[in-house]
């Protein structure tokens, strides 16, 4: 398998504080990667300097085998990377169908063709597909503000999607989920990462969730990668246990 | 706003529009050229609605752009241009000089945006007064004519006000089909998430340029039709107060609705005509009358409306849920 990222010796300082510090790792092509570790272990930094987000102090990002350290988020994304981030980051004004089509538009055309083409850009039954696919289909013209807080994670998860993209990055997406919904949405990411053949890294804090939809999982502390394997291999690593897992 | 039905709006809007035909025609000189400086301003105030309400870019600077599309319009067609011509080079410039006025807002954001924009606005003040050979000075310009419209002279006060009035349907035409489109939606992205918005591949920057620009041009518009309409331009009327003029039209109409910017016009031309019999006190009147609305509705004139539609919209749909859950329980 072929890898669709890969990070090199990627570093970030804050100040003083090295909140990354000369992390490496790949994605292989199709793969569900898990990244879990301590809070303030440096995961959302080092997502935010994958993505662009963050410019970071050393390294190198490559996808596809192609450079891509530097890049604008939005480049990133047109390029087939797509993120869903730790606090809700949904639209509550627009309807959950709005949504969508706002989440998959800058995959359409170009700047001409938004701008005097159709006003859904072509995206309505796409859009209704993946709201169907999300079960929230009694909700499609609902305002995304009204929806409880399981249900606008959802929408979150699926507006990650609307661009068709190879390698999404997902932060803390069970977090505040219920049991049942949960289930729903693991089901959801399983369903598009076999059918799609889309790959993800997943950061979470919810141990049975990632150890059973995750097929590597990579652990994270004081900014090092501390273990990277089988969920069953790192489970039983002692350096995991001692720094997150506990005993 | 879909608490109307849509036939009872389409038939209001009918309703207005051949109002501001048909009504004007017994108008005075002096009624007409304040009908006409609401739709000139309006026109205005939409663009600034377009970078303000919709993209949320604070700006200042907006009287500025008026100012810049009526002098390219006072010198063009005292130099015997044809007034199209001239609105299309006030476009341009006024396009241009917005998407440059964007850059600063790719850096600071909100107070910082607004003095930037405030110290752009006297610059071009001063351009405008101090650069004679080009604008007259404090002398301004004179004598500025008014077109012939498909062989039609528009010297008199009732077809030049349906030139104001037919360039701001067109106007108001374009930023409809403009907000409907995947543009107005990556322009409320910006406002509402711009870190969102990147991430969903929307070039943030790309999208606040244009925001600046379009709504910068849509002030040259509104100046170019200034300039025919006073026929006399000096610095003066495009200040700083007129920036905000314009940013009270749009705060006050509603940021953020289409039809905000028609009804913040209509405010800021008209209730001076009618708080005329006030006399000195028209302006503490409007000054308080403001800060009671801002308190009372944030969201200005149409955000109350809004509310009292989401409210009746929320009592509706509970009701619906009431009636499904009674209809339940007896089938249980």
């Amino acid at each position: 398998m072929s890898a669709v990222l890969e990070v090199t010796n990627i570093k970030k300082n804050f100040g003083g504080i090295s909140a990354v510090a000369d992390v490496s790792f790949d994605v292989r092509e199709g793969e569900i990667l898990g990244l879990i570790g301590p809070n303030g272990c440096g995961k959302s930094t080092l997502f935010n300097c994958i993505l662009g987000q963050l410019t970071p102090s050393g390294g190198e990002v490559k996808l596809d085998g192609k450079v891509v350290t530097g890049l604008r988020p939005s480049e990133l994304n047109k390029l087939g990377v797509s993120r869903t981030f730790q606090l809700l980051q949904v639209f509550p004004k627009l309807s959950v169908r709005e949504n969508l089509i706002l989440a998959g538009q800058e995959h359409q055309g170009n700047m001409a063709s938004r701008l005097v083409g159709r006003s859904d850009a072509g995206l309505t039954e796409a859009a209704n597909q993946m709201i169907g696919f999300f079960k929230l289909d009694h909700l499609a013209a609902e305002p995304a503000g009204g929806l409880s807080y399981g249900q606008q994670k959802l929408l979150d998860a699926a507006m990650a999607f609307m661009g068709g993209p190879r390698l999404v990055l997902l932060d803390e997406p069970a977090g505040g989920v219920n049991p049942s919904m949960l289930a729903d949405l693991k089901d959801r990411l399983v369903a598009i990462n076999r059918e799609k053949n889309a790959t993800f890294v997943v950061i979470e804090h919810n141990m049975e969730f990632v150890m059973s939809l995750c097929s590597r999982v990579m652990v994270m502390a004081e900014g090092k990668v501390l273990a990277m394997g089988r969920p069953d291999e790192v489970r039983k690593n002692p350096a995991v246990i001692e720094a997150y897992l506990g005993h | 706003m879909n608490g109307f039905g849509k036939p009872l709006k389409i038939a209001l809007g009918l309703i207005v529009i051949a109002g501001l035909i048909i009504v004007p025609m017994n108008f005075n000189r002096y009624g007409l050229f304040i009908l006409s400086q609401w739709a000139v301003m309006t026109i205005a105030a939409m663009g600034l609605n377009l970078t303000l309400g919709y993209a949320g870019q604070v700006s200042l600077a907006q009287g500025a752009f008026v100012g810049i599309g009526a002098y390219a319009a006072a010198i063009m067609t005292t130099h015997g241009w044809p007034l199209p011509a001239a609105i299309v080079v006030a476009v341009l410039l006024s396009f241009g000089v917005g998407w440059v006025l964007g850059y600063p807002a790719l850096r600071v954001q909100h107070h910082y945006l607004a003095f930037v924009t405030l110290a752009f606005s006297t610059l071009a003040f001063l351009v405008f007064r101090n650069e004679s050979w080009l604008t007259g000075g404090i002398y301004g310009i004179s004598n500025i004519p008014r077109p012939h419209i498909f062989g039609i002279a528009t010297n008199k006060p009732l077809p030049f006000y349906y030139v104001c009035l037919g360039s701001l349907a067109i106007v108001s035409l374009a930023v409809w089909w403009l907000i409907r489109s995947p543009w107005g939606r990556a322009f409320m992205a910006l406002r509402e998430n711009p870190l969102r918005a990147q991430s969903l591949g929307i070039d943030t920057r790309r999208y606040t340029l244009m925001a600046f620009a379009i709504g910068s041009a849509l002030g040259g518009v509104a100046g170019a039709l200034y300039a025919p309409l006073t026929q006399y331009i000096d610095p003066v009327p495009f200040n700083l107060s007129l920036s905000l003029d314009l940013l009270m039209m749009v705060i006050v109409g509603g940021a953020g609705f289409y039809f905000g910017p028609f009804l913040g016009a209509m405010i800021a031309v008209l209730l001076p005509e009618w708080l005329r019999f006030t006399e000195g006190y028209y302006l503490m009147l409007y000054a308080i009358a403001v800060m009671l609305l801002l308190i009372w509705s944030p969201t200005g004139i149409l955000g109350i409306l809004d509310r009292y539609l989401a409210d009746r919209r929320t009592k509706a749909a509970s009701a619906l849920r009431a009636v499904a859950k009674s209809r339940l329980e007896t089938v249980q």
